[in-house]
């Protein structure tokens, strides 16, 4: 890597700065195009290494992801949820804060959300938007924690949020012990011992249906939301100062933006789009996310990967619907690559190289502009 | 609650629950030691997890291929170091975000190790249990302290020599000076990210240990959920202890006690709730920071990317 650094830097001392436009989006296509490949190549070499075949891995992915019937309705579902928690970390991390705690928020709403959906029961639809809307609510009361503790007690929120995702966990799964908090009573929770009731029919997400593929009405409410949060941090106020306390809190502060109001409501914004990601989950979720009922690992990892969506996709809330449309492809993929007869957690590694070499074009690129704007002032000198 | 009185009487006066405690706080050590010298250079190093996890598997594999526990000690350096460059060199070389950095490491390490251990199945042993005469006879801790198996001693080892680095040494100085204030080291000569990548690497060899003690020292066989979060514990201890090597230790020691006292008394046939139990020791921490976090002065330069000319 340093030598990709070394040498690129060294062909563009001839002419620092002015660089035109086409080579540098030309370097951008190569460092991607380069990185990503050799994520695959190494993703390859490993199934290879343990006596698989990556051809029919690569193969099932796509039957399981796309290409079998009804696969995509599926995959789409999985998207909307990685969206949804992807745009509250965009909000928060635009604001300066780094929050890793989504899988907690996400499984905390989710249950709230549930807990009440139960204890109203009103009639559908209605139901379904109050599951939602207290659903945020508690995903966002749950990162409110972490937000009293960073602005009154001084304590880092990386490291409160990321605590608070086992509290959480713990939590809910104590509310599932219990008939008074969740837990499904005696004659209708078949035999497992830690599970909620069933959401009625009524009380469902609609799922149409279009070309034989079925997914619930989040994935438009993500897409709504993409274009809605987009819309707010470039174009509103309240956008503007969210930006400038993440790019410079000293100078928000003195045109008058408070660090706590603004902080804080970042932080308990982009919880509360995990909670409404696990509320939806809940509420639309199917097969894949614990058939309407409430279960131990209900959040299934959605809170991590869609922060992995919001990281690569480099804050920027329209680049994250194509990028969680992929990482629910190899999520969904997955289920497929085990009739190879290879692991199917390869994906995980799939997903955590190509992460880490999605991170690397961006990082180089920012050296090298910096080296060229030195270069340049040194030669003004 | 009498009744319960006396079973938390009758664990506190039982060996095993020392026994465990110790192998639970060693394991603690070992991460937490590594995590608060990077921590002390600036970077809040949070594949922590990672390091630990893969440690603990290239222990397993260097065992599984040579039948040798020292040479599994060996890999388990190795595993750790090669995780800790990743994390080191992608963000203090390349400034990529460390956080982004630490947490995709800790899923690709989970996801890899959970790979490889169902392709591999690696066979492992645990090492020998030393004694230590008379110190092995000390009522209560004697076998907790003494009575381990020989990776535990390292630990011996490693804290004094971690202390004395940072403390009494030009690098250990420096090291601190470029957690405290990055552009003024700089300025007198130290290079800055160099220092801290070198932090990071001593993180990922503690780590690596560490994870050979989990496998040579306590459990015997690698599975993907041994480490299961307590390397965030670690880094918890670390601010639980204000950031030096006494509270530290004090913290793991606590923490310990916690997932320690968890076992025993659930052994003892008591069901005192288990999902409150395991959230317990995040609990104590978050708890510890609230009303430590204010009173301790973190490195002042913690988790802020130094790069020369901004900032």
């Amino acid at each position: 890597m340093t030598a990709v650094t070394a040498g690129a830097a060294g062909g563009s001392d001839a002419q620092p700065l002015r660089t035109g436009r086409w080579t540098r989006l030309s370097e951008w296509f190569a460092l991607y195009g380069m990185s990503i490949f050799a994520a695959l190549v190494l993703s390859a070499i490993l199934v290879e290494a343990t006596g698989g075949d990556w051809r029919p891995v690569v193969s099932a992915l796509f039957d399981g992801s796309v290409r079998r019937p009804g696969r995509w309705g599926e995959t789409l579902a999985t998207a909307a949820p990685l969206l949804v928690v992807a745009l509250g970390t965009v909000i928060s991390s635009k604001a300066g804060l780094v929050n890793i705690g989504q899988e907690g928020q996400l499984y905390v709403g989710a249950a709230i959300g549930t807990y009440f959906g139960f204890l109203i029961g009103g009639p559908g639809p209605i139901n379904v938007v109050l599951i939602l809307i207290i659903g945020a609510a508690g995903g966002g009361l749950w990162a409110g924690v972490a937000a009293g503790l960073r602005y009154w007690r001084g304590v880092p929120e990386v490291l409160s949020t990321l605590l608070l995702v086992t509290v959480g966990g713990q939590a809910v799964a104590y509310g599932l012990r219990w008939e008074w908090l969740l837990l499904a009573p005696e004659g209708r929770r078949g035999n497992r011992n830690q599970v909620s009731e069933q959401l009625a029919p009524d009380n469902r997400l609609p799922r149409p249906d279009l070309f034989g593929n079925e997914f619930p009405l989040t994935v438009f409410i993500a897409v709504v939301l993409a274009v809605i949060v987009a819309f707010a941090l470039s174009r509103t106020v309240w956008g503007f100062r969210l930006r400038m306390l993440g790019r410079n809190p000293r100078a928000a502060q003195r045109s008058g933006v408070s660090e706590t109001r603004y902080g804080a409501m970042a932080l308990m914004l982009s919880g509360a789009f995990a909670g409404l990601a696990g509320a939806a989950m809940f509420t639309g979720g199917g097969f894949a996310f614990g058939n309407y009922q409430m279960v131990p690992g209900f959040s299934a990892n959605i809170g991590w990967t869609g922060l992995l969506v919001a990281l690569v996709a480099y804050e920027k809330p329209l680049a994250a619907i194509p990028v969680a449309v992929v990482f629910a492809g190899l999520r969904t993929g997955s289920s497929f690559v085990g009739s190879t007869g290879v692991e199917g957690r390869i994906t995980d590694v799939i997903s955590g190289l190509l992460v880490l070499a999605l991170l690397i074009p961006a990082a180089v690129m920012f050296l090298r502009d910096r080296r060229r704007a030195r270069a340049a002032a040194t030669e003004r000198v | 609650m009498t009744d319960l009185l006396s079973a938390v009487y009758e664990i506190f006066s039982s060996e095993s629950t020392y026994l465990n405690g110790a192998l639970f706080a060693a394991f603690l050590a070992f991460a937490a030691t590594g995590e608060w010298v990077a921590e002390r250079s600036g970077t809040l190093n949070i594949s922590v997890e990672g390091m630990l996890l893969g440690g603990a598997f290239a222990a397993a594999m260097g065992c599984h291929l040579t039948g040798s526990v020292a040479v599994g000690l060996l890999t388990a350096i190795l595993g750790g170091v090669l995780i800790a460059g990743v994390q080191a060199e992608m963000s203090h070389r390349l400034a990529a975000d460390q956080f982004v950095v630490g947490l995709t490491l800790n899923i690709l390490v989970l996801g890899l190790t959970g790979f490889l251990e169902n392709e591999i199945a690696p066979e492992t042993t645990l090492a020998g249990r030393w004694e230590i005469p008379v110190l092995s006879d000390i009522p209560l801790l004697g076998q907790a302290l003494f009575g381990q198996r020989w990776p535990f001693y390292i630990l011996y080892l490693l804290l004094p020599l971690s202390w004395w680095l940072v403390y009494r040494t030009r690098w250990g100085l420096e090291l601190r000076s470029v957690g405290e204030n990055p552009q003024s080291a700089d300025v007198s000569g130290i290079d800055v990210n160099k220092r801290r990548r070198q932090s990071i690497y001593y993180a990922g060899l503690t780590c690596g240990l560490g994870g050979a003690f989990l496998i040579f020292g306590h459990i015997g066989r690698f599975e993907d959920t041994i480490v299961g979060g307590r390397g965030f514990i670690a880094i918890a201890a670390v601010i639980f202890g204000g950031w030096t090597l006494r509270g530290t230790l004090a913290g793991c020691v606590i923490f310990a006690g916690a997932l320690s006292f968890r076992l025993s008394i659930q052994g003892l046939g008591y069901d005192i709730n288990s999902e409150l139990l395991q959230a317990l020791p995040f609990v104590v921490t978050i708890a510890g920071m609230a009303i430590f976090a204010h009173r301790v002065r973190a490195p002042a330069a913690l988790a802020r990317p130094f790069i020369r000319g901004l900032r």
